[in-house]
């Protein structure tokens, strides 16, 4: 640990001004626009959920008018999933990451970089335009022919938003992929690649292949809205269901870009406070890749009470079985890393352990969710909100905040209070659970989800739930608030304060603009820590034993 | 606020035993699974805490039968679940053979309800214990969702097409309708109620309820008024197609496909009569789109359906008729 308070020139001080990162093509300097950008949208989308919230501790609609709320859950809903979800962990830990983990000096197209956090932030203005004149109260989803011949609000505006958000996401995937292939140091193979790695990898697959199907879709929903041209309203000689297989065609596959880049975000940390290999490397990393592949063919099972053919809903909840199996081979093998590990319980370790607990609820409920007779009662009640928010919230969130108080030390080059952080990791914890479990029970109770006002019988558990977010609240608060003070008086956490594996903690904190002073050479597996102790043993071994 | 408040929903369909049957499984599988994982993590995570700053983890040892095992019973388990809640979804899909025919007619924001005595109601249904019914369904703008919480079984309700709902009550009682899918402004409000009686309270209640006149003689009257039986008679046999015993028969196209009549065939007729002509005949028939509302239309198409022609065999018979 130094204490020389002259920091050695990294990539935050080597130059200033606005204008030094508005036209940065530093991947690293990159990754803080998009950290401020996603963590603006997170607020703002995290405050109309505490309006939602708020509205639901009645059964009465009487905070807000029915509008006012159908409004709040489209543009919560559009903002966490377009705006937070999709690039948070790419954007931030990855752009950050990728090229540091595989030894390089930057992406393979820097400037293609900076573009999609523009593009990005293009959507964002749309999104954000679109709320200012009112909003939109179609859902998320866009259902037709609601979107395009009923709703007069601001549909194509926000469509345009997702459009080019979508595009953001094809630029990062693509410049992923190509920076993997070309740019990985000597010695850096394939199966010697870090999983997180391997799981952007596996994202950006399925970033450059689905979002151009929502990049269509949106775009014949403006061309029957704007232009009557009838593609899925009846009205006009047009099909309904459509919409939703192409909506979910692109939609489902977009579950796997949030949760994979979790996924690689939870093997790094449990690696890393277990000391230990991942068990099954080569498995968790196949498991990334089938799960992108055999992502694209589930999307069915969102539709089975949709009027879609029954022999259709069969082939697809047959498929979304498939698709749990390489999901739940990864908590497994996570699970048993921590045998005979090395196992500390710092504050990015408790995160990734809640992950696990979280995401086997979340997966386990889709498996539910995705047996045809069981849908039938629950689909588009709470426990499909529930079920969706274990995953989304539970599982991404929870991996970006692992990430995050895990990468942080080498981003910033300064720790954070361990102790708040450590209550906060509890906080989000307690605080989701109370918020989220009692969603379950709402659902089979046959609580619609999209509801504005409630009979009575629902009150309680509502009730319940909105005192959960209230702490779950509190848990997002604390971090916002050290992780900035810490920028300024956090203590200095030196180059590996985790002592941790992998080409990131070789490099200084914060690291150089060119990430490297020379192009690192790789010389052991993945995660090797009884390689790298035999290593160090040897290296000190002779000095000591010399006379 | 009451202090009794239900963590389980009523059950009142022959059909929602068979859903909590295989909820209960899934349930218990995953709350198994659930337990196994946290007392995993839990018990590994105290048991291997690391002992001196700087000790690591033993060398992973290998694995791969861990690995087939822990892949394949989860499918094999993950399989089950899929074979029976297909089972279960396709005895929802399928009414039985005796099941008497409502319609169901949404628009925003109310569900509007015709009996086949021909009485009409507006978000309220009342239904006789014990008998099994099934809704034909349509929507008039938006697409929207019947959703019975205490029959565990819901549909989609869309413009432009039929969907099927089927149930047989089992109790007696008042319980939620919802509409499940997000419909606009008043979506939740969009409710109503399913009343449950018994048979002969439901008969005093039909007599109630003012007289009407049955749907399939406003069918008829229908056919009559609106011209069809100028073309579709039996001895115009080169205009258009005769309609006795057509219903649940399979017709060949121009083309050279083939279609069943069945009501969406019927309905797309009705309103689009190029789409889809029969063999043999000539694309004369005018649309009657915006000449009919949606009830007429589902009364016109019972109409038809009860046309029994009597002619050959070897046609599926229309379940009503076969008696």
């Amino acid at each position: 640990m130094s204490s020389n308070e002259t920091a050695p020139t990294n990539y935050l001080n080597a130059d200033y001004g606005v204008r030094s990162w508005l036209f940065t093509v530093d991947h690293k300097r990159i990754a803080i626009l998009y950290l401020i950008a996603v963590t603006f949208f997170f607020a703002l989308g995290g405050l109309m959920a505490v309006l939602i919230r708020l509205e639901l501790a009645t059964p009465a609609g009487d905070l807000v008018q029915a509008d006012v709320y159908n409004r709040l859950f489209t543009m919560h809903g559009v903002l966490m999933i377009f705006f937070f979800l999709i690039p948070a962990i790419p954007g931030v830990l990855g752009n950050f990451l990728i090229p540091i983990m595989i030894g390089a000096k930057d992406m393979a197209f820097p400037k293609v970089n900076l573009a999609s956090w523009y593009v990005y932030m293009a959507g964002g203005l749309f999104a954000a335009w679109s709320m200012l004149h009112g909003g939109v109260d179609t859902g998320w989803t866009f259902y037709t022919p609601f979107s395009t011949a009923f709703s007069n609000t601001y549909v194509i505006s926000t469509a345009i938003g997702g459009f080019l958000a979508g595009f953001s996401s094809i630029l990062t995937g693509l410049n992923f992929i190509v920076t993997v292939h070309r740019m990985r140091a000597p010695g850096l193979t394939w199966f010697r690649l870090p999983l997180f790695v391997w799981s952007l990898y596996a994202t950006a697959i399925v970033q450059i292949l689905a979002t151009p199907v929502l990049a269509i879709t949106l775009v014949l929903l403006i061309a029957e809205r704007a232009f009557r041209i009838g593609i899925f309203d009846p009205a006009l000689g047009g099909d309904p269901v459509l919409f939703q297989h192409l909506f979910w065609f692109y939609s489902h596959p977009a579950v796997y870009i949030m949760i994979l880049p979790a996924f690689g975000v939870i093997s790094e940390l449990v690696s890393a406070f277990a000391r230990k290999r991942i068990f099954g490397y080569r498995v968790v990393a196949a498991a990334s890749v089938s799960i992108a592949v055999l992502g694209f063919l589930v999307w069915g099972h969102h539709m089975f009470v949709s009027s879609q053919s029954p022999y259709a809903g069969v082939i697809f909840s047959l498929l979304s079985m498939l698709v749990a199996v390489p999901s739940a081979v990864k908590v497994f093998n996570w699970t048993a890393t921590l045998y005979e590990g090395s196992v500390s319980w710092e504050t990015p370790m408790l995160y990734a352990l809640g992950f696990i607990g979280l995401f086997t609820i979340g997966g386990l409920t889709g498996v539910m969710l995705a047996t045809m007779g069981i849908d039938i009662h629950v689909h588009d009640t709470y426990f499909v909100v529930a079920h969706f928010h274990y995953v989304m919230v539970g599982a991404v969130l929870m991996a970006y905040l692992g990430g995050l108080h895990f990468w942080w030390p080498k981003i910033t080059g300064r720790m954070y209070p361990i102790f708040w952080s450590k209550i906060s990791a509890l906080l989000v914890f307690v605080g989701f659970n109370l918020t989220f479990f009692p969603q379950f029970l709402l659902g089979y109770l046959g609580m619609p989800r999209r509801y504005h006002a409630y009979p009575d019988e629902f009150q309680v558990l509502n009730v319940l739930s909105s005192a959960g977010a209230t702490v779950l609240g509190v848990g997002y608060l604390i971090p916002l608030v050290y992780f900035f003070w810490s920028m300024r008086y956090g203590k200095r956490a030196g180059d590996n304060p985790w002592d941790a594996f992998g080409l990131e903690w070789e490099t200084t904190s914060p690291p150089p603009t060119f990430n490297f002073p020379a192009t690192p050479k790789v010389t052991l597996e993945a995660y090797d820590y009884t390689g790298r102790a035999e290593a160090r043993l040897a290296r000190t071994q002779p000095v000591r034993s010399s006379p | 606020m009451k202090l009794d408040f239900p963590l389980f929903p009523d059950s009142a369909s022959t059909f929602a035993p068979q859903l909590d049957g295989i909820y209960f499984f899934a349930l218990a599988v995953s709350t198994f699974f659930s337990l196994l994982i946290a007392a995993a993590v839990l018990y590994l995570a105290v048991r291997y805490r690391r002992s001196e700053p700087n000790a690591v983890g033993k060398r992973e040892k290998a694995g791969l039968w861990l690995e087939i095992s822990w892949s394949v019973i989860p499918l094999a388990i993950m399989l089950f679940m899929f074979v029976w809640g297909a089972r279960v979804f396709f005895d929802a899909r399928r009414p039985p053979a005796d099941a008497v025919e409502y319609y169901v007619t949404a628009k925003q924001w109310m569900w509007k309800f015709q009996h086949p005595e021909g009485q009409r109601e507006i978000n309220t249904l009342h239904v006789p214990v014990g008998q099994p019914i099934v809704l034909t369904m349509t929507s008039e703008d938006v697409i929207h969702s019947f959703f019975v919480p205490a029959f565990r079984a819901k549909m989609d309700v869309l413009p432009g097409r039929y969907t099927r709902y089927w149930f047989e009550a089992t109790k007696v009682g008042t319980y939620h309708l919802f509409c499940a899918e997000y419909c606009g402004t008043e979506h939740s409000l969009m409710g109503g109620r399913i009343v449950v009686m018994e048979e002969r309270d439901y008969e005093a209640w039909l007599g109630g309820a003012g007289s009407a006149t049955p749907r399939i003689a406003t069918g008829a009257e229908l056919f009559a008024a609106k011209s069809c039986t100028t073309c579709h008679r039996p001895d115009s046999n080169l205009q258009a197609p005769y309609l006795e015993g057509a219903f649940g028969r399979e017709a060949e196209l121009a083309d050279g496909s083939r279609v069943l009549v069945d009501e969406n065939y019927l309905r797309e007729s009705i309103l689009d009569p190029t789409a889809k002509v029969v063999k043999g005949y000539q694309p004369l028939m005018p649309t009657y789109q915006g000449q009919l509302s949606e009830e007429e239309l589902l009364q016109l198409i019972l109409y038809i359906k009860s046309l029994d022609g009597g002619g050959p065999a070897g046609g599926a018979p229309t379940s009503e008729a076969a008696s």
